[in-house]
């Protein structure tokens, strides 16, 4: 079993935070973790992104071979597009619909969502709606992360024991808007 | 022992801790960052009375690290690529004078320039000082060769180099953790003569040096870091690094059955090398970074056998990667798809509210009374003021060279000359450049963009904040142009002023705009808060 994760996003998006969940659950799964990510000066604004592998045998390269993607996680529509090449033939994008523009050439938006229908398997997320449903627009994240929860190759029972780990200290009033947010996302596929 | 994910900059630190260090001395710089910051945060480290504080620039940081060892306690200093060329002074004389206590010299190299001015390989440098360098391929081999460096640091009295790139520094693996070891006791060097480098003593152990070359070779011979994985076939492969990593992800999705070499540790192991070599007819030579040990192995006269990076069977730049490494091995690439032309590219940009913005835009608006319209810059967040929508400054080669070249410049009779810095960069290097300044009362304009941290690497401590204008005025700038106004829309016109006056000086000015990065200031916030 192998899962090639591609999360994307804008830097200060915190794309992170869903990898390092997916870690986690990961190694309390026992599997092999590999996850590369993206410090410094592109974090200011620019487009990020983070390879992350689980397997249950040994993980050579931190970077996924182009089209070993199973799963295309994306915080914000247009990012999904940037990593097609590292799509599967049969890989699943899961994009969020708000669009982050901090450019001024930024695309239309059909159009994006047009390219995105394109690859076949896919999934829209109004993350944000569903977020403030589950409390907090901070839970962003974890709305996508329940949305993507059928592609991770992990099960939802072990993603929210992960949840419940991650947010732990920062107080039980956390890891229910979280793990509430989780579930809208899944129930909203 | 217990088993954690760890981003292999937290794999270097976690083993520096249980190997027993009692400091790490560092300037921040990505890739390197993180392996100081996992130190400071470290429970372990700070109840060990580890010390952990950001040192002014890597030289100052080498020096401290090789005197810890000299005091017979082991230390552990980092930072990038680049770093190492402001060290390279103390870094090469070190292996001249040795170490006592165990010392391991961690540099971090950006291939592809993620975020760095030059691709440079800290391996030559190994070379070149005649040291033993070490380069894993996972976060657990980083792990465990940062003890086994420290123990062979201490065997051969050498400082170890350790060489990691981005890619590994930056990303995560499960690593397990060893039993901790004790630090040395104090112990100061009792060998009097061999950290004098006078001509008499240099000769010598220059000479000891070149002698301990067969035993460095020979100890990679042994070492857990290289081995050979068995194929079969005239077709080969001697993988370097993590390159390791690549070569064996194609091997297994492709099952190829290929021998490889793999080599983590130098100077080369020249019975293993040879005994490779010599049963195959091609040899493919995957590196990361310069084509520096495929020159090598390949000859002056370029043996045929070798392919690599030099006859483009690999990309000559650029960090390697599954699909490059993959084409190399001979694997037909599947067709993949595109990314669709709409999508727009997304550079890095200044954040909203950011005190440089305001700075330059000060800066554009006094420029266009000027015909000559120059800035010479630095290395930093402000660097992004060369993109849109401020196209403000001109330069940006090395730490502190905004206030020299600015200096050349207006030595050379251009006016204004301005040079731009941030905080951080003129403590780590602009200081001396700005004392040449004013020993030749050149007329330059420095512009310290203070925002008390070093933003770019993610707000660190700065060593000059609070005491800028102190320094300045401690160098002989006069004090009625050393200049201080805070960067703000509203005191835009007011600052604009300020600028044209000193501008038009034809002496030493010194403006600090003063204003904290928001981005730390939030994170403050936030801890007060909690608290
Ligand atoms: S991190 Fe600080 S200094 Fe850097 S761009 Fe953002 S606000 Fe400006």
């Amino acid at each position: 079993m192998q899962t090639n994760i591609i999360i994307a996003g804008v830097g200060g998006q915190g794309i992170l935070t869903i990898a390092s969940i997916i870690d986690l659950a990961a190694m309390q799964q026992g599997l092999q973790v590999k996850q590369a990510e993206v410090h410094g000066m592109s974090q200011r604004g620019g487009a990020v992104e983070s390879h992350l592998r689980i397997s249950d045998s040994v993980i050579y390269s931190d970077l996924i071979p182009k089209g070993k993607a199973n799963l295309i996680l994306a915080i914000e529509p247009m990012e999904s597009l940037r990593y097609l090449p590292f799509l599967a033939s049969d890989g699943m994008v899961v994009t969020a619909t708000e669009p982050f523009k901090n450019i001024n050439n930024y695309p239309e938006e059909q159009a994006i969502k047009d390219e995105i229908a394109k690859t076949g398997k896919h999934i829209f997320v109004d993350a944000e709606n569903l977020a403030r449903e589950a409390g907090n627009l901070k839970a962003f994240n974890t709305v996508m992360l329940g949305a993507a929860a059928n592609y991770i190759g992990i099960s939802k029972d072990a993603l929210e024991k992960a949840i419940e780990s991650y947010f732990s200290a920062k107080g039980e009033a956390v890891v229910q808007l979280n793990i509430k947010a989780f579930r809208l996302g899944a129930a909203a596929i | 022992m217990d088993t954690q994910l760890l981003l292999g900059a937290e794999a270097i630190a976690l083993a520096a801790i249980d190997a027993g260090i009692s400091g790490v001395y560092a300037y921040p710089g990505t890739p390197s960052t993180e392996i100081t910051e996992y130190i400071q945060q470290s429970p372990i480290a700070r109840q060990k009375g580890v010390h952990s504080t950001w040192a002014t620039n890597e030289k100052t940081a080498y020096e401290a690290a090789l005197g810890m060892s000299y005091a017979g306690k082991r230390s552990l200093v980092c930072m990038k690529h680049v770093g190492l060329n402001v060290a390279a002074d103390a870094f090469l004389n070190s292996a001249i004078t040795g170490v006592n206590g165990g010392m391991v010299v961690v540099v971090a190299d950006d291939p592809s320039m993620h975020s760095s001015q030059n691709e440079q390989d800290t391996r030559v440098y190994g070379k070149f000082a005649f040291l033993p360098v070490i380069e894993p391929s996972n976060q657990q081999e980083t792990y465990d060769a940062i003890r086994y460096a420290f123990d062979l640091s201490e065997q051969q009295n050498l400082p170890v180099l350790f060489r990691v790139t981005t890619r590994l520094s930056h990303s995560r693996a499960v690593v397990k953790q060893q039993p901790p070891r004790e630090e040395n006791i104090l112990n100061p060097s009792k060998e009097k003569r061999k950290w004098i480098l006078l001509p008499a003593n240099a000769r010598n152990n220059y000479q000891q040096l070149l002698e301990k070359q067969t035993t460095l070779a020979s100890l990679s011979e042994q070492s857990f870091l290289n081995k050979t994985i068995a194929g079969n076939g005239t077709k080969a492969i001697i993988a370097f690094g993590i390159a390791y990593n690549y070569v064996m992800e194609v091997k297994q999705a492709e099952n190829l059955d290929i021998p490889v070499l793999k080599i983590s540790q130098y100077p080369l192991p020249d019975k293993l090398i040879k005994e490779f070599t010599d049963k195959y007819d091609d040899i493919l030579i995957a590196e990361e970074g310069y084509p520096a040990y495929e020159e090598y192995l390949k000859g002056y006269f370029g043996n045929k056998k070798f392919r690599g990076r030099l006859d483009g069977a690999l990309p000559r730049t650029g960090e390697l990667s599954p699909d490059v490494v993959a084409k190399a091995m001979g694997v037909e690439s599947d067709t993949f798809r595109t990314i669709p032309s709409i999508v727009a590219g997304r550079p890095p940009m200044l954040c909203q509210g950011c005190s440089h913005r305001d700075v330059f835009d000060a800066l554009n608006a006094i420029f266009a009374e000027y015909p000559e319209q120059h800035v010479f810059s630095d290395i930093g967040c402000y660097t992004l003021g060369a993109l849109p929508p401020f196209n403000a400054i001109n330069t940006c080669v090395d730490m502190g060279a905004s206030v020299t070249m600015a200096k050349g410049a207006a030595d050379a009779g251009l006016h204004p000359a301005v040079a731009v810095i941030g905080d951080s960069t003129f403590t780590h290097s602009g200081i001396t450049g700005l004392l040449d300044a004013v020993n030749d009362k050149s007329a330059i304009t420095l512009i310290i963009s203070d925002n008390s941290t070093t933003a770019m690497t993610g707000g660190q401590d700065s060593a000059g904040t609070g005491k800028l204008a102190e320094i300045c005025k401690g160098i002989g700038v006069e004090e009625s142009h050393i200049r201080t106004f805070v960067p703000l829309k509203k005191n835009h016109d007011e600052n604009v002023i300020i600028l044209k006056e000193e501008l038009e000086y034809k002496g030493v000015s010194v403006i600090i705009a003063q204003r904290e990065c928001v981005q730390t200031a939030s994170r403050k916030k936030r801890q007060e808060n909690k608290k």
